[in-house]
């Protein structure tokens, strides 16, 4: 049976198509302003990657923020089950989930099967979110990957105090001010995305082994500060930022 | 999407009534000097009934005032924003601000006419976290005199009980000489233990009918439950809402007994423990979609009803009026009625302290019968989110499953309604609880 998964994301929509409990496909783009024509084109090159047609697909599940708007998908699931099913089916030895996309963060607790047992999710901030790394490496005036690479060459510890993104800003902009250097900002932001989402993702038990998924997965310093922040290894599955689309693709085919 | 059986509904058959005495009172509020009563000002806690000794008279309680403003954001925001232009902060009460705004741009809220001009403030300090500070406003801006019972007992400790009740006692015995004096008026304590004894009975009609929502199906909606509360809340001194209360209980007891729904879906049942977010009720009727109901909130179980909690035992019952209960005195004068009032309120389970409250909201969980507590870390309001955190820890220790959002009950532009929508739909995904197929 062959199901797809589409992730309508805050920044951008993923596809994945499974065929017979295997991935075969993959697709990713911006969401822009309009979801519905950007999730039919990534549908399209899933599947034209995958070397299938569209009428081939017998489900398709939608997630993420605009799964609402999904008129052709049979079924909607919430990222949260939609992260613990796709998690459990790359690494079944998680138990805890820590999903950092671009405008909300969220952690998940789940049992052997990648059942929910209890999740938390920030509230009206994207102080813990992607969007709050881009911005920061907007106020530093270098790219996310430039500022990624830096944060590995800091040396020093420098302060970020605030939980509010706003403000939070402006402290970067203090502190280039205060002549720090780039590379400890840059460190700084990334912890204190870390410390905020370590905090909200403490509200639920964490037990071993854990994963970050997401997009913000792929950022390395990112994960070197949750590691240091949650006080344990953090697990990196394969292409994390397609890891909800995986898991709705699979709850379509069960 | 899923289907499921359907139970039989139908609408309240004294709904309409309701209707009309909760309106009764609050156009009663608008023209209440014109009828010659006196108009005063307070917390909804206060034990008003009292204010009868001094001839008839409206009382305004801030609090479902401010609520009812809330639940209009048209009406809501100007009022917020006049309050917040005269400096005053957003982080204070939100039903005061609502209060506040409309009271300085002189618009009552329920005529569209003029701010209601009081005689004076009488409150029980009831919460600490700024009414005393609303009333006092009021005061100045209105140039009234105003009155306060110190009566926040709740965390004290049960040794202290008797020194309490003799505190408060004599402040109410103060405040009566104080009330003729600032109005010229006799005080009649028939008249004042009469109201009093309407009051302590319709609070106990209210928790039974709390207590009734036990039944499975429920038969009665929490939104409902709102829009009928005003009469428990602004008229517990009258004869009316015993009647109607009586009748309101009766039946739902009728419809317990031809098991009549008041959600026909009815297969989730869900409980809080504070008010709601006021300009979001319709999130209640959004959830019946999944076959959720709401059976009831803490709060409005205690705070406008009152109940007795068998701790021992771990179960609720209605309670009686203090008169009928062993070795309370019958209320013959002024002080067996002001020490009644006191020894009443520092018995009632408004004034539980925190550690006792996590008891009832357990013992409440499984009268209620319910699957599922739903916690608002409400920004409008310190105390009702005061150890929200730590009541969610104990309730889940205990095995009950909770969903916390963060809003504010009365500051609709404090609430991410789509966000909220969807962090509930994914605690009933994990739930088990799909959305059900019309």
């Amino acid at each position: 049976m062959i199901t797809a998964g589409i992730d309508v994301g805050a920044k951008t929509i993923k596809v994945v198509i499974v065929k017979d409990n295997k991935i075969v496909a993959r697709s990713i783009n911006p969401t822009g302003f309009e979801p519905l024509e950007t999730a039919e084109k990534t549908l399209n090159e899933a599947a034209k990657q995958a070397g299938i047609s569209r009428q081939d697909i017998k489900k398709i599940y939608a997630t993420g923020a605009g799964r609402k708007n999904i008129p052709f998908a049979d079924h909607n699931v919430t990222e949260v089950t939609a992260d613990a099913k796709g998690t459990n089916y790359l690494r079944p030895s998680v138990r805890t989930i820590v999903d950092i996309g671009a405008e909300e963060a969220r952690g998940i607790s789940c049992d052997p099967s990648g059942k929910v047992l209890d999740f938390s999710k920030n509230d009206k901030c994207a102080a813990g979110a992607g969007a709050f790394v881009e911005s920061m490496s907007r106020a530093l005036e270098v790219t996310v990957p430039q500022m990624i690479e830096f944060s590995h060459k800091s040396t020093k510890d420098a302060p970020i105090n605030a939980t509010c993104a706003v403000f939070a800003e402006s402290e970067v902009v203090s502190l280039i001010h205060s002549k720090i250097e780039k590379a400890d900002i840059a460190h700084a932001v990334h912890d204190a995305i870390a410390s905020r989402v370590s905090s909200m993702v403490r509200r639920i038990p964490i037990e071993k082994d854990v994963a970050l998924i997401g997009g913000v997965a792929n950022n390395t310093a990112i994960v070197e500060a949750m590691k240091k922040h949650l006080g344990v290894d953090v697990v990196v599955p394969e292409n994390p930022d397609f890891v909800s689309a995986l898991g709705a693709a699979l709850l379509a085919a069960a | 999407m899923t289907t499921v059986t359907k139970y039989k509904t139908t609408p309240l058959k004294c709904w309409q009534k309701g209707k009309e005495l909760r309106l009764e009172a609050y156009r009663d509020l608008a023209t209440g000097h014109e009828q010659g009563k006196l108009m005063v000002l307070g917390c909804a806690a206060t034990p008003y009934g009292m204010l009868a000794g001094l001839g008839d008279f409206v009382f305004l309680a801030g609090e479902p005032y401010g609520a009812s403003v809330a639940a209009d954001p048209p009406v809501s925001i100007p009022a917020m924003e006049t309050y917040e232009a005269r400096g005053y902060a957003r982080d204070m009460c939100g039903y005061m601000r609502n209060f506040l705004g409309t009271m300085f741009q002189d618009k009552y809220y329920f005529t569209g006419g003029p701010f209601p001009k009081f005689d004076f403030a009488w409150s029980v300090r009831h919460c600490p976290a700024g009414h005393p500070k609303w009333h006092q406003i009021v005061s100045e801006y209105q140039g009234i005199p105003m009155n306060y019972i110190d009566d926040e007992t709740m965390l004290a400790t049960d040794g202290e009980q008797q020194s309490r009740i003799d505190y408060v006692a004599g402040q109410y015995l103060d405040s009566i000489e104080w009330m003729e004096k600032i109005t010229k008026r006799k005080y009649d304590d028939e008249k004042g233990i009469e109201a009093m004894r309407n009051y302590f009975i319709n609070e106990g009609l209210w928790g039974e009918i709390n207590l009734l929502n036990g039944a499975i199906p429920a038969p009665l909606d929490i939104k409902s439950m709102f829009a009928l509360m005003p009469i428990s809340m602004l008229r517990r001194h009258e004869k009316v809402a015993i009647e109607f209360l009586t009748e309101l209980r009766d039946e739902l007891k009728e419809r317990i007994a031809n098991q009549i729904a008041a959600v026909p879906t009815e297969r989730y049942r869900m409980c809080m423990l504070t008010p709601p977010p006021w300009s979001f009720l319709k999130v209640f009727r959004y959830l019946e979609n999944y076959g959720v109901v709401f059976v009831g909130t803490y709060v409005y179980l205690i705070n406008s009803g009152e109940v007795k909690f068998l701790y021992d035992k771990g179960t609720v019952v209605p309670a009686i009026p203090p008169e009928k209960r062993p070795g309370w005195k019958t209320m013959k004068n002024r002080e067996d009625l002001c020490r009644t009032v006191a020894q009443w309120r520092a018995e009632h389970p408004f004034q539980s302290h925190l550690e006792t409250r996590k008891k009832e909201y357990v013992i409440m969980f499984k009268h209620w019968k319910a699957n599922a507590y739903l916690l608002l870390i409400n920004r409008g309001c310190v105390p009702m989110t005061t150890s929200m955190y730590d009541f969610q820890r104990d309730l889940n220790k205990q095995g009950i499953p909770t969903s916390m959002f963060e809003g504010n009950f009365a500051d609709c532009r404090d609430i991410d309604e789509t966000g909220v929508l969807d962090r509930l739909e994914t605690f009933l995904e994990g739930q088990g609880i799909q959305k059900i197929q019309d």
